[in-house]
């Protein structure tokens, strides 16, 4: 058994201090952006009353889905008992909360009254599916942190079994919610499926993993050290089998679209003729989302594909969110439909500075909240249990 | 004996006349709203009423827009603007058959749904459906989360994403928050018509209310048929067409 496998990030001052300083102007460009959008209004977004979630949510969405993917690998190592990975669970743990809290710093910014945000806790709606995703998401912060603490407090560590399977179970259900939001809006012809749900488990899967691929060389850099190359690797390769499923759930949709004749337009749309959607279909979620991550990690390359995979997420989830919203709703079906407000035709949709802002500034909250979890936890593995290993178990720095 | 008829027998056969006009003209030819009976103050709305409204499509002028302008002003919302950002609560809409080249103009607004998705998606019961089948927004629960914007199939739910200075009392509306067709619900319950209804000067419109069987608005229904919009999502709404 390893002797030291966890520490505290104990940083040179010269690495972490830009980053600090990075993650400092962030934050305050987030919150100018957020000061200007609730004082002016969302008129100085380019969010409209036809395409009402922009940028914002596309950031917000995919640090969600990473944040439940992100906690995957602990889950394969507390659940399935894959000793190889005990080492990485802390900070897969708090990079899920730290995602998480970033992707919900954006959608709660975003409000147009974040003032009125106690209403959701005070006067819920159990039918909406939004309501009880804010029940799923502070639940899934909860387990997640009551995980963590079995892991890191050894006087809790009786109770692990039962925080990482009630975490396991969790992460389903909150990403299957996060799913639904959008599957279940009855005349949106680009979202309106069952599949969204578990599209976007297998979504949560690839940029959850790739986004710890992408985390934990930065945080092993920050304190010097090398992540151990063998466990990059199958990571990778694991990453791969995640971007392939995701790849097929999106082609079975597709296809499905195209055989249905009163989705058929879209999907022509989609593939042919819809402009930077299409170009987001085939250059980002398809070249950059799917191909080039397996080619790389095809290469031994596993952190360039997750850097690939993260890239084709924001255009993979923006093309899901906007072209679900820009696309006109059939009126009447069978009719050409005309109006002043632009009923029957493509809404335009043009992100402005202010969401961008507010959207990195989500990023730099998530960051932030893994760096001073990386600073007061010792969650680092000090070196990677090696591939095979009889395990190295979770022997804390002293 | 008097050739005169007694006042009786003369008011009978005004009524035989009447009655025989009507049939003739057939019912949905003139769509004439009688007027809707006004809620004692402080009592709830009930579902013994649901308000709703039938449009005649085919009555519509090409140029008309009476029904948008009384809207806007007894609501305050301007007309036009860039799509998406000024809300219209209430937009004149072509429809054209792509094959027969036919082409129809119908008024649309929000179509208080039986079964409204805005209201289901709201996470905090902002968007409710009144028990007489108004559907609302309580501005002081709504959190701007713009998930009804989304829902709605026939994008007449709006965001207000700019702050109003030219509020109306009986519409309160309020920046960042979520705002559309009220049915005009202040006039509603004093017994009157919604403005749109009340300016349509072609009998395009009939308001009423759909669970009274003497009713106008029953009373065209029956006689001849209408549709919804989307009626293929089975979300019951309370503005029905014809002449589509």
């Amino acid at each position: 058994m390893t002797a030291i496998t966890l520490d505290q990030l104990d940083a040179a001052p010269r690495r972490l201090l830009p980053v600090v300083v990075g993650l400092g102007v962030a934050l305050v460009c987030g919150g100018t952006a957020v000061l200007i959008i609730e004082t002016m209004g969302h008129h100085v977004t380019g969010m409209t009353s036809l395409v009402p979630w922009g940028l914002p949510h596309i950031f917000a969405y995919v640090l969600i889905l990473a944040a439940s993917g992100a906690l995957n690998v602990a889950m394969i190592a507390s659940v399935f008992r894959r000793k190889v990975y005990e080492t990485l669970e802390p900070f897969s743990a708090m990079l899920a909360i730290a995602l998480l809290a970033g992707g919900l710093s954006i959608l709660v910014l975003d409000l147009g009254r974040p003032d009125r945000l106690m209403l959701t806790m005070t006067h819920p709606n159990p039918r909406s599916i939004f309501a009880w995703n804010i029940v799923l998401y502070t639940g899934f912060m909860a387990t997640t942190a009551a995980y963590l603490i079995t892991l890191l407090d050894g006087r809790f560590s009786r109770f692990f079994g039962a925080t990482s399977g009630i975490a396991f179970l969790w992460r389903f259900v909150l990403t299957t919610g996060t799913g639904l939001d959008l599957g279940i809006l009855v005349a949106r012809e680009a979202f309106n499926s069952a599949i969204m749900a578990p599209m976007f488990i297998s979504f949560s899967l690839t940029f959850g993993l790739a986004a710890f691929l992408l985390l934990l060389p930065t945080a092993a850099w920050l304190r010097g050290g090398t992540p151990d190359r063998a466990v990059l690797q199958r990571l990778g390769r694991l990453l791969a089998l995640f971007v392939a499923v995701s790849f097929y759930f999106a082609v079975v949709m597709h296809a499905f679209n195209i055989y249905t004749p009163q989705t058929r337009a879209l999907e022509r749309f989609l593939l042919l003729d819809g402009g930077v959607y299409t170009a987001l279909l085939w250059g980002g979620q398809v070249l950059i989302g799917t191909a080039v991550p397996l080619l790389l990690v095809a290469m031994g390359r596993p952190i360039s594909a997750a850097a690939a995979v993260m890239i084709g997420a924001v255009a993979t989830i923006y093309l899901y969110v906007i072209v679900g919203q820009a696309y006109p709703q059939p009126l009447l079906p069978g009719m050409q439909i005309s109006s002043i407000y632009g009923d029957g035709t493509v809404a335009a949709y043009v992100p402005s500075l202010t969401e961008l802002l507010l959207s990195l500034g989500g990023v730099a909250v998530a960051l932030s909240v893994l760096l001073a979890g990386c600073l007061l936890f010792r969650i680092i593995p000090r070196r990677f249990a090696r591939a095979g290993a009889p395990g190295a178990g979770l022997q804390v720095a002293t | 004996m008097s050739a005169r008829p007694d006042p009786g027998r003369r008011d009978a056969l005004k009524l035989a006349l009447a009655g025989g006009v009507a049939s003739a003209l057939g019912p949905g030819l003139f769509l004439v709203a009688a007027p809707a009976e006004a809620r004692a103050p402080g009592l709830a709305a009930s579902s013994a009423q649901r308000w709703g409204i039938l449009i005649d499509a085919a009555r519509c002028a090409e140029d008309c827009s009476l029904c948008v302008q009384a809207c806007s002003d007894e609501h305050g919302w301007t007309v036009g603007g860039p799509p998406g950002r000024e809300p219209q609560w209430i937009r004149t809409v072509a429809a054209t058959d792509p094959v027969s080249g036919r082409s129809v103009r119908l008024p649309l607004m929000c179509q208080h749904c039986a079964l409204p998705p805005c209201a289901d998606v709201c996470p905090t019961t902002a968007t409710f459906r009144r028990a007489d089948g108004i559907v609302l927004v309580d501005r002081h629960l709504c959190i701007g989360c713009r998930y009804c914007v989304m829902a709605c199939p026939f994008n007449v739910r709006f965001f207000l994403g700019d702050a109003v200075d030219n509020q109306r009392p009986h519409s309160p509306r309020g920046k960042g928050t979520a705002e559309g067709c009220t049915l005009c619900v202040h006039r509603v319950d004093a017994g009157g018509e919604p403005a749109c209804v009340e300016a349509c000067t072609t009998g395009a419109m009939v308001f009423g209310d759909l669970n009274d069987p003497q009713s106008a608005i029953r009373d065209s229904l029956a006689s001849l048929p209408a549709t919804r919009l989307r009626a293929d999502l089975t979300l019951g709404q309370s503005v029905q067409y014809r002449g589509l």
